[in-house]
C-alpha cells in the first residue's frame, strides 16, 4: 500500500499554518519505543537484520544448498521442517531457498526507486531551495501536483507507459516519489542557506556560487544517506505491492511479492507460502525504519 | 480569512490544471505515435483513424491541448479501444464497490487509530510502547499480505466470511480491515503524538484542576484539539485508501476500479489507466482543499488572522 512516507522530514504545511499549530512532528514509531535503552536493543537487531539481508543479496547460497528456481514434484507442499525451513510450495520448490534469494529483487528494486526519486528529487529541491521565490512556488506546485497522484495508481500509470518488469518499476516508483524526498532536500537546502555560519561566509566576501558550492551543496548532500534510509523501507512496500499485482518481475523469479501472488493458489491448503514472504517484507521494512529514524534523530542537530 | 481561503482554492485549481498538463506532456513526450500508445495492443482496421479523429491529432499541438483540456471540462475521458466503450461509462460501472470499501475502510481507520490514541496517549510506558510497537509493525506490513493472513484465518479455517466477491456486507468486512489496518497504524502514529503534545499544554492543566474527570479531558479537550494536525493528512489518507483499494480488490477477487485499472495496465489500455489516475488526482485535491478549508474554519487562531 501507499505507506505514506515516514512523514518526519515533510514539511508540507498547508495555508502558511503557523509554525506553532503545524509543528507536530510525526517520527515513525520506532523513535518512541522504550527508553535510550530499548532503542539500542531494537537498533541493534535491525543493524544485524540489514546485515544479513545484504549478505543474502550478495551470496544467497550461503544460506541454503537448494535452488530457488529448480523443485522436486515429489516434493510438493511440504510443511515447514527440517528437510525444508519454510516448507515447500506446489511445485516441489524450498520456500526458504526462495525467500533468501527474493532479498536481493526487493533491495535492488528499493534502492533503484529510491535513487531514481532522490536523483531527481536533489536537483529540483535544490534549485527550490534558493532564494527565489518564483522558482520555489513553480517547483513547489509540481510537487504538488506530482503528489496529488496516489503513489500505486501514478505507478501503475507509468508502468503501462513503459512496460512491466524491474526496472520499469524502480523507475515508476522513483518518479512516485519525487515529490516526498524533493521537499525533504527543499527544507534541508533552505535550513543550510539559512545557517550563520553561511551567512559568515558570505560576510567574507565569498560570491554565491563559492558559498553554495563550498557550504551549501556539502552539507545537503551529508543529508542524502540518512533520507534513503528513512524512505528505502516505504519504497520496499510500494515495491512489493507492484510485484504482487503482477507488474514487476515475473514468475518463476522468486520475488517477495510475486510468491505472495503464487501463494494465493494453494492457501486452502498450505499456509507457508503465503505467510514467510510477507514476513520477509514486513521485518525488512521494520529493519530499515528503525535504523533510518536512528540515524535521523541522531544527525538532526548537526544538520539542521 | 476569507482570501486564506480564496487562495487556497485557487492553489488547488492550479494544481488540478497541472496534473491535467502532465498527462497530456506525458503522453506526447513519449517515444512512439501517439495513434500507437492509445490503441495499446489492440490492432483493428481504421483504430488508428479513428483515434486520431478523436484526439484531433492533425491539429497543431496547442489546438490539440486545448481540446484536451475541454474535454476533460466537459466529462468526456475519451474510448477504451480494449473494451470499445466510452471511459467514463467503464471506469462509472466500476467505481461503486471501490468507493464503499475505501470509505468503510476510511471510516474503521479513523476509529480505530481515535481509539487507540484516545486509550494509550500519555499513559504508562509500557502501554505506549505496545502501542507504538503495534504502529510500527501495522504501518510496515503490505496490504495485501494481511489480506492473505486474513483470508487464511477467517475464510478458510473458520469460514466465518466468503473468499471473494463483494455481495452483502459479509464479503465487505475482511477487505474493508485489511484496507485499515496499515492506514490506522499511520494515523494512530500522529495522532498519539499530537496528543501527547496537547496534553502538556497548560488548558490541559487548567482544566483538570477544574476536576474534571479524565476521560472527559480526554475525549473532549484534547482530542478535538490534536484532531487538527491529523485534518491535514487527511488528503494523504484518501489517496492511500484509492491506490490500497487496488491492491486489496486483487486479493479478494473483488470487482471494482481496481480490477479494471488492473487489467488495463495489463492490455495496456492508456486511456482507462489515465482516466482512473486523473480521477484519484482530482479526488484527492478536492478533498485536501475540502479539509484545509473546514481547517481555518474550525480553529480560531486562523479565523482571527
Amino acid at each position: 500500500m501507499t505507506a505514506p512516507s515516514h512523514r518526519a522530514f515533510d514539511t508540507a504545511v498547508p495555508l502558511d499554518v503557523p509554525e506553532d499549530l503545524a509543528g507536530f512532528e510525526t517520527p515513525h514509531p520506532s523513535a518512541t519505543i522504550g527508553g535510550p535503552r530499548r532503542v539500542r536493543l531494537g537498533l541493534i537487531l535491525s543493524g544485524v537484520f540489514v546485515a544479513f539481508l545484504i549478505a543474502a543479496s550478495i551470496a544467497p547460497s550461503l544460506f541454503t544448498h537448494f535452488d530457488p528456481l529448480v523443485g522436486d514434484f515429489s516434493e510438493g507442499l511440504k510443511p515447514p521442517g527440517w528437510a525444508h525451513l519454510f516448507g515447500t510450495d506446489r511445485l516441489g520448490r524450498d520456500v526458504f531457498a526462495r525467500t533468501v534469494f527474493g532479498t536481493r529483487y526487493s533491495l535492488l528494486i528499493g534502492f533503484g526507486g529510491v535513487a531514481v526519486g532522490l536523483g531527481a528529487g536533489i536537483v529540483l529541491g535544490i534549485i527550490a531551495g534558493q532564494r527565489n521565490r518564483i522558482l520555489d512556488e513553480a517547483v513547489s506546485r509540481l510537487f504538488d501536483m506530482l503528489s496529488s497522484f496516489p503513489g500505486v495508481l501514478l505507478a501503475m500509470l507509468i508502468v503501462t507507459f513503459l512496460g512491466q518488469g524491474m526496472l520499469n518499476i524502480a523507475i515508476a516508483v522513483g518518479i512516485a516519489g519525487i515529490p516526498k524526498f524533493g521537499r525533504v532536500v527543499r527544507a534541508q537546502t533552505q535550513l543550510i542557506r539559512d545557517a550563520d555560519y553561511v551567512t559568515q561566509a558570505a560576510i567574507y566576501g565569498l560570491s554565491r556560487w563559492q558559498v553554495f558550492i563550498r557550504h551549501v551543496l556539502p552539507n545537503v548532500l551529508v543529508a542524502i544517506p540518512i533520507i534513503a534510509t528513512v524512505y528505502i523501507g516505504s519504497t520496499i512496500l510500494i515495491v512489493s505491492g507492484l510485484s504482487f499485482l503482477g507488474l514487476g518481475p515475473q514468475p518463476p523469479t522468486p520475488e517477495w511479492g510475486v510468491m505472495l501472488a503464487e501463494s494465493r493458489d494453494v492457501l486452502r491448503v498450505a499456509w507457508w507460502p503465503g505467510v514467510f514472504p510477507g514476513l520477509a517484507i514486513t521485518a525488512t521494512v521494520i529493519a530499515f525504519s528503525v535504523i533510518g529514524n536512528h540515524l535521523q534523530q541522531r544527525f538532526e542537530g548537526r544538520l539542521a | 480569512m476569507w482570501s486564506r481561503i480564496i487562495s487556497r482554492l485557487l492553489t488547488s485549481l492550479v494544481v488540478a490544471w497541472a496534473s491535467v498538463t502532465a498527462t497530456f506532456l506525458a503522453l506526447h513526450a513519449l517515444p512512439g505515435r501517439i495513434q500507437d500508445i492509445l490503441a495499446g495492443d489492440v490492432e483493428y482496421p481504421g483504430l488508428r483513424e479513428a483515434i486520431a479523429a478523436e484526439w484531433g491529432l492533425d491539429q497543431s499541438l496547442p489546438m490539440q491541448y486545448f481540446e484536451f483540456l475541454s474535454r476533460i471540462l466537459r466529462g468526456d475521458f475519451g474510448t477504451s479501444y480494449v473494451l470499445r466503450q466510452p471511459v467514463i461509462e467503464v471506469v462509472g460501472s466500476q467505481l461503486l464497490p471501490t468507493v464503499e470499501l475505501a470509505l468503510t475502510a476510511g471510516v474503521l481507520a479513523i476509529v480505530i487509530a481515535g481509539l487507540i490514541a484516545l486509550l494509550t496517549a500519555g499513559r504508562g510506558r509500557l502501554s505506549r510502547e505496545l502501542a507504538s510497537f503495534v504502529e510500527l509493525v501495522f504501518a510496515s506490513t503490505p496490504v495485501f499480505w494481511l489480506g492473505i493472513l486474513l483470508l487464511m484465518a477467517f475464510s478458510f479455517n473458520l469460514r466465518w466470511f466468503p473468499v471473494s466477491g463483494a455481495e452483502g456486507w459479509s464479503s465487505l468486512v475482511l477487505p474493508a480491515i485489511t484496507l485499515a489496518l496499515p492506514t490506522a497504524g499511520l494515523l494512530t502514529q500522529v495522532l498519539r503524538e499530537a496528543m501527547e503534545k496537547t496534553l502538556d499544554q497548560p488548558f490541559v492543566t487548567t482544566v483538570r484542576s477544574r476536576g474534571v474527570g479524565e476521560f472527559i479531558i480526554r475525549w473532549r479537550h484534547v482530542l478535538r484539539h490534536a484532531l487538527l494536525p491529523a485534518v491535514t493528512l487527511g488528503g494523504w489518507l484518501i489517496g492511500g485508501l484509492l491506490g490500497g483499494a487496488v491492491i486489496t480488490e486483487k486479493v479478494f477477487g473483488r470487482p471494482g476500479l481496481g480490477t479494471v485499472t488492473l487489467g488495463a495496465v495489463l492490455t495496456h489500455d492508456v486511456p482507462v489507466v489515465l482516466t482512473v489516475v486523473l480521477l484519484a488526482a482530482f479526488i484527492h485535491v478536492a478533498a485536501s482543499t475540502v479539509l484545509d478549508i473546514l481547517y481555518v474554519l474550525i480553529d480560531p487562531r486562523l479565523r482571527a488572522q
